[in-house]
């Protein structure tokens, strides 16, 4: 998919908290010690933190990069599913925050660990469209994993912020998006439920893998490129496994995918999470790299989108903390702590 | 402008009054002070609290206590201006007798802290402080003092240690004051060791709220021998205000509404710091205890620790203050607080200490509201 | 739920959106009717950059009703570079580690909720600037 005009990545932003949950925490507590871990260690947010502060806050990192002022976007949109509420939109509070308001669409985008790369193909298409100059979208998450449940390695807090704009402000050119959607139930979340259900296995070959194999796949194909034509790679990280894995099947080296490859430090941070590596890859990118993103979200689909980084990218990396920065902003914590701050503790 | 005289003089202990309700303890002081000058009626009543309002949801208290202490059908209204409320009540008091427009004016300070939990209190009581900027960042009053205390510290070189003598000195003098809440001394071992509240601020350094009530009557000149035998002159009664907010002030740690309201105290009773026997200042916080005399003139600023260190806060010091126990070990009824101090003062002054007795004819008592944003100063003459 | 309330003060405690003095051209925050250097009524908005410096700080071991969730919890007077005070909370930070004179930026965080039902007050706290807390690692 292309539109009308020209549009690429103006600014990018990312945020991840301070503390750092170690996965050893984890099996310490639920299985004694024993048996391997997906991760190394997974981001916790602060009690005075969850998706609107960590977005505004991603969001600020964007405007920075990208040299504009807040009230040129004509879009605040927040991909998430964990939103503070669940009626009162995130974006709306964004917006606010960055002073986007009155003047600016917001709504919030819901699609598992892919809302944040949907509303980065809308906000593709709305810029596209020449409907507005600029728009923000936003993938962020402060998951929650249920205590002693596989997920719980990783369920972290992060993501990343994106402005969408003309193709000659940008630091890195769309070339083209595609997304691949099914209903499979892999992973999902009735309404008044706090933690979501997973089928185990089933998240994997006939969820993770297929779609975003079969995205990426279609778009390689509609560009007419190879894995060769391209500096990195950013697979959806839930772990370290699955996108070693997707990007052997897909033809990617390890290299490549390398400076994307957040997860082992900072865990899943479901709607920020391919988003995050992205901007870990536009930190260090220089002028000419062809970059894939695929995003991946439970119920299920996949985005992917191609990017060429152009000359503006030196200019514009250093105007915002980077994203190792972040990662490397760490104090760790024990589980305790992080059964406080993660409201885990029922008070009977 | 005529003069004022205290001629009447009722307080309750200070403490924890569970079964006393907050109607029930200005009425013990209010009967008390009207007996103390040996009269049944007065011409108004003007009552200082601060939070009849949040914590017994109870307005109109002024017309309550009227009522409830059989005094009639005359002028009453409460008087606010956060844990400045009773010196407020005692301003209102004497600028109605002062001025002639009324003759015997009952003045009570009254408030019930421990009808509620320990953390509703604290947040009632940061209602005196800036609603929107201050307390609502989680801002309490305890973390106010400790904001002075920490930039006390790092601007004047000072250790927290400093601070010890006037816990040590508040608490010795509680002793001896039966109405005290607390009556046992503490050590400065005890003061170093005591476990923080908002560091640096620590547990001796906060005066405890409680539940407590006080009362004077006042009278123009022409009737004060007839109704006390020793009859207090009040030479100065002057208040001043500051920015309401902390980080609104142009320098935090010179409070300066107190030092406004002392120097138009001063002037008006035509004395200086020099002549001052004895001052009841505002102990909330052993900071505000040390800014208050540097405010008021007894130190330069950042020394007021050291004229605690050098012993002249004791009751044979130069300055004495908290000759009672202070807010620190009397207690610290909010809206009460600034007729205790009033009361203590008095009987100082009337020779009625005890084994508190400062040999002087010239006390002042200071009531600030706040960080020190309403600054209340009175000097009462012998 | 004091709804209003909170919703009048979002902008200051959102971006610290204060004022210039018209008159005498001082920095004000928050923003009030009426200057609090020279009484000029007439102010222009602005916002202020979120950089500073901790002017004194206390942690809080006992908290005030409705935020003894979060404690123990730093509280601080941070002085803008601009020139104002401004009172509020450190996060991010460990509480050991903090000395007056210590620069901070501005960071929008929850203050506080109004229970499991009602809004979430964001606004302004003050952490050590990202860039210099990740070279300490």
């Amino acid at each position: 998919m292309k539109p009308a005009r020209d549009v690429g990545i103006v600014g990018y932003g990312a945020y991840v908290p301070r503390y750092r949950l170690p996965a050893t925490e984890v099996s310490r507590v639920w299985t004694g010690g024993y048996g391997g871990v997906p991760v190394q260690e997974k981001s916790v947010p602060g009690l005075d933190e969850d998706t609107v502060t960590m977005s505004i806050e991603a969001a600020r990192n964007a405007l920075a990069r990208g040299g504009i002022a807040a009230d040129r976007l004509g879009a605040v949109w927040v991909g998430s599913e964990s939103h503070p509420y669940a009626v009162k939109p995130t974006s709306t509070i964004v917006a606010e925050a960055l002073g986007a308001t009155p003047e600016v669409s917001a709504a919030d985008w819901e699609f598992a660990c892919k809302a944040g790369t949907e509303a980065l193909q809308a906000a593709i298409a709305y810029v596209g469209s020449g409907m507005v100059d600029y728009a923000l979208a936003v993938g962020m998450d402060t998951a929650q994993g249920r205590p002693g449940d596989a997920l719980e390695y990783t369920t972290a807090a992060g993501g990343a912020a994106y402005i969408v704009g003309s193709a000659d402000q940008s630091v890195a050119r769309l070339e083209a998006s595609y997304s691949f959607v099914t209903d499979t139930p892999d992973f999902f979340r009735r309404a008044h439920q706090h933690y979501p259900e997973h089928g185990g296995r089933f998240t994997g070959e006939p969820a993770y893998f297929k779609h975003t194999v079969s995205a990426v796949q279609a778009l390689l194909d509609e560009l007419g490129y190879g894995p060769k034509d391209f500096a990195a790679a950013v697979f959806h990280q839930p772990n370290t496994k699955f996108p070693q894995r997707v990007a052997k099947m897909l033809g990617f080296s390890e290299d490549q995918i390398r400076t994307g490859l957040l997860s082992p430090h900072v865990g899943n941070t479901y709607a920020g999470s391919s988003l995050l590596g992205l901007t870990a890859v536009l930190d260090e990118a220089r002028p000419g790299d062809r970059v894939l993103l695929a995003s991946f979200g439970s119920g299920a689909g996949s985005d992917a989108f191609s990017f060429v980084v152009t000359d503006l990218i030196a200019e514009r990396q250093g105007l915002a903390p980077s994203t190792q920065s972040y990662v490397a902003r760490r104090k760790p914590i024990d589980y305790a702590l992080y059964a406080r701050y993660r409201k885990k503790l029922i008070m009977h | 402008m005529r003069d004022v005289y205290v001629v009447g003089i009722g307080q309750t202990e200070a403490g924890e009054h569970w079964d006393r309700s907050l109607r029930d303890l200005g009425v013990d002081a209010m009967l008390a002070a009207l007996q103390d000058a040996g009269v049944e009626r007065a011409d108004a009543l003007y009552v200082g609290n601060m939070l009849a309002g949040e914590l017994a949801a109870q307005a109109h208290l002024g017309t309550l206590l009227a009522d409830w202490s059989g005094l009639g059908n005359i002028e009453a209204a409460r008087v606010e201006a956060a844990d400045a409320s009773g010196a407020a009540a005692l301003r209102m008091g004497y600028l109605a007798v002062a001025s002639g427009a009324l003759d015997l004016v009952l003045v009570c300070g009254v408030e019930k802290m421990t009808d509620a939990d320990e953390e509703s209190a604290d947040q009632a009581w940061s209602y005196g402080m800036d609603g929107e900027y201050e307390a609502s960042q989680g801002l309490s009053v305890p973390a106010v003092a400790g904001l002075l205390m920490r930039r006390y510290m790092h601007e004047f070189g000072v250790q927290r240690e400093a601070f010890a003598p006037f816990a040590v000195n508040a608490h010795c003098n509680g002793v001896n004051n039966p109405c005290a809440m607390f009556r046992r001394p503490i050590s400065v071992d005890a003061y170093i060791g005591s476990g923080m509240i908002a560091d640096p601020v620590g547990m001796f350094d906060v005066a405890p709220l409680c539940d407590g009530a006080a009362a004077v009557l006042l009278c123009p000149g022409d009737r004060a021998d007839e109704l006390a035998a020793k009859p207090v002159h009040v030479r100065a009664s002057a208040v001043a205000t500051d920015r309401l907010a902390l980080h609104s002030r142009a320098d935090p740690l010179s409070l300066r509404a107190a030092y406004m309201s002392s120097q138009m105290a001063y002037a008006q009773a035509g004395v200086g710091p020099a002549d001052i026997g004895l001052f009841e200042l505002h102990d909330s916080f052993s900071v505000m205890a040390a800014l208050s005399l540097e405010a008021c003139g007894f130190a330069q600023p950042g020394h007021g620790t050291d004229l605690a260190l050098d012993g002249e806060i004791g009751l044979r010091g130069r300055i004495p203050i908290s000759t009672m126990g202070g807010l620190k070990a009397r207690g610290h009824p909010i809206g009460a607080t600034g007729i205790y101090q009033i009361v203590e003062l008095v009987k100082q002054l009337r020779g009625e200490a005890g084994a508190n007795q400062v040999e002087c004819s010239l006390g002042m008592a200071q009531s600030l509201g706040g960080s020190g944003a309403t600054a209340i100063t009175h000097i009462l003459e012998a | 739920m004091n709804i209003p309330r909170y919703w009048r003060t979002e902008r200051a405690r959102y971006r610290l959106l204060g004022e210039t003095c018209r008159r005498c051209g001082k920095p004000i925050f928050p923003p009030r009717d009426v200057c609090p250097h020279c009484t000029e009524p007439q102010q222009d908005p602005r916002t202020f950059a979120g950089r500073g410096e901790v002017y004194s700080f206390s942690t809080v071991h006992q908290a005030p009703a409705g935020y003894t969730d979060c404690k123990p919890y730093t509280v601080a007077l941070v002085k803008l570079e601009e020139g104002p005070l401004v009172t509020a909370q450190l996060t991010d930070v460990d509480n050991e580690d903090v000395h007056v004179g210590m620069p901070v930026e501005m960071v929008t965080r929850k203050i506080k909720e109004e229970g499991d039902n009602g809004v979430i007050v964001y606004g302004y706290k003050f952490r050590r600037p990202v860039r210099e807390s990740a070279d300490r690692h």
